[in-house]
This record gives structure tokens, sequence and C-alpha cells, in this order.
């Protein structure tokens, strides 16, 4: 498999995200900076987290609209599988990727601590590695993390099985939602499945030396499935 | 020309920092607040034929980047 990981000004978590995708075997990864309106096929691109353009307007507002982002939107139409992964996720619902939007925090704190999340989906192609009811336990680091959509498009969600991800409670402390997002949605599903955008971090729980692991199996799940 | 954009969370999405501020006013003793919005002023200038015109680019501009309409109402208002 082959992954292009976009980097935004901004962006922080690129290198993390690369190093988790080449400890699978068989993955290859290209660098894209943001300003290129094309790059090299790749069987899935990544949208990593950070704080691209210095959330400047809204968290993934400009970033949304750099020239690459064009060719991924295009690419995305095509059906080439999309991940994005807290910041990358604000940048998937402000270009239309997504359905919704990431609210600030309901407690307006940085929250950064292990959360649990519950596999909500496991037949695609981002989570072909993972058990249908799974619970992981996965880092998230965001102030703009509360995922919010109006009641329509929230039962559409539910009718189409595109909630990827929920909090869970889990042995870690504090509430088992960490920014009051919406029926605990944690992650979601483009109608196709072929987009998948989520707040918690895979890459930072990828290795044992990381503190734990459980996010590796949706780098490894998406080599498998991706070839 | 000038235009000015006003950008307010919709009704019914959770605006904590406006809350937060509210909540301020109150402890510094501002009696009988009601509710409390935060929102975003935008001003630019802009070439254009005519009030109309302009109106519809702004609007145009909204919808495209400086509002996200699933969260956020906007209102325009042209100056000749």
């Amino acid at each position: 498999m082959k992954a292009a990981v976009i980097v935004f000004p901004g962006s922080n978590c690129d290198r993390d995200v690369r190093v988790a995708l080449e400890a699978v075997d068989g993955v290859a990864v290209d660098m894209v900076w943001h300003g290129e309106g094309d790059f090299e096929a790749a069987d899935l691109i990544v949208l990593p987290g950070g704080f691209s353009y210095g959330d400047y307007l809204r968290s993934g507002a400009m970033a949304a609209h750099s020239p690459v982002m064009k060719e991924v939107v295009a690419r995305a139409g095509k059906g080439v599988p999309v991940l994005g992964i807290c910041n990358g996720f604000q940048v998937l619902t402000e270009a239309g990727l997504l359905p919704g939007a990431l609210l600030a925090n309901a407690g307006l704190n940085f929250v950064c601590r292990d959360v649990h999340v519950r596999v909500e989906n496991s037949q695609t192609l981002f989570a072909s590695g993972l058990e249908q009811g799974a619970v992981l336990r996965i880092p998230v680091a965001h102030h703009d993390g509360q995922y919010f959509a109006d009641d329509e498009t929230l039962a559409e969600l539910a009718d189409n099985e595109q909630i990827a991800f929920r909090y869970a409670a889990g042995e870690t402390p504090g509430p088992a939602n960490p920014n009051g997002s919406v029926q605990d949605i944690a992650g979601i599903y483009n109608a196709t499945k072929t987009v998948l955008g989520l707040m918690p971090h895979p890459e930072r729980a990828a290795d044992p030396r990381h503190g734990g692991s459980d996010g590796q199996a949706i780098f490894a799940g998406l080599a498998q499935a991706l070839g | 020309m000038r235009a000015k954009v006003h950008i307010y969370p919709k009704p019914g999405v959770l605006d904590p920092q406006a809350k937060a501020v509210g909540n301020a006013l109150a402890g510094l003793g501002f009696d009988g607040i009601g509710e409390l919005r935060q929102g975003k002023l935008f001003e630019l200038e802009l070439e254009a034929s005519d009030a109309a015109s302009a109106r519809a680019r702004v609007e145009d501009m909204c919808e495209r980047l400086l509002a996200n309409t699933v969260i956020e109402n906007y209102r325009v208002e042209i100056e000749e």
C-alpha cells in the first residue's frame, strides 16, 4: 500500500502518522505539501492532526481550501480512501467530505488524555483489523472536538451505519465523552465508508512503547485491505 | 464599496464560550442578562458595480469560506 500524508502549515502529527504507517509491512508513505495541486497516485490519503493555518477562522477552514484539497476532494469522489485524524477530521468536515462540524469542547478546555472508543461499524476497510463492539484505548488532544450535526443528519448517519466510533466508558479518569460530542460520536464515515474522520489519534497508540498499541490495528487493517 | 458580515452560531448550537462570558458578567454584578451570543464581524472593501452585485459576492464568500453554515448563520450589510 502506498499512502500520501498531506502536510499543511501547522500540521504536527504528519511524521507520527508516517511512522505508524511505515511500521506496517509493505507500506510506503509520500509526504505531500499542501501547495501541490497534484501528487502521485496513492491507495490511501491521510490528513494528519495539528493546527493547520493556526486554526485561523475555524479549525480546518483554511486547510479545506488549500490547493491540494481540490485534488483530495476529486480523488475521494473517485473512491480513494481518505483518513482524517483530529485536525484532519476538522478539515474533512470543512471541505464537505464529511457531514457535521467540530465545535469547541463543551468544557472549553484543551483535552489531552487517553479515552476509550467503541467500534460501531467494523464492516469497512478502515476497521478491517477491528472487532465490532471492541473498545480501544487511544489518546485525544484537541480543543475543538465536539462533534455536532443536526437531528436529520444524525438520523442519516445512524440509518447508513456511518458512525465509526463512539466514546465509551473505561478505566481512564474523567468523563467517557471528553468534549460533549453529540451522541458520544468520536468518528464518522461518509456515505460510502471510504472517508473516515476521527478525533482520537491512533498514531499515538501504535506501538507498545507509546503506552498502548490499540490504534495500530487501524493501520495494519488498512494495509491488509488495500494491499 | 464596503461590506460588513456578521456571523453567529445557529440557535441550538452549544456556545460554551458565550455562556462563560455571560456567567462572568453576572459575576461582576450585571444582573438580568438573558441569552448572550458571541459572533464574528468582518469588514471588507470590495469593487462592485452596485449594491446588489456586492451583496451576491459577499454572500458567496460566506457560503464558501467565511461562515460554516452547518453551525453558523450570517448577515450581510452593504454600505455604499
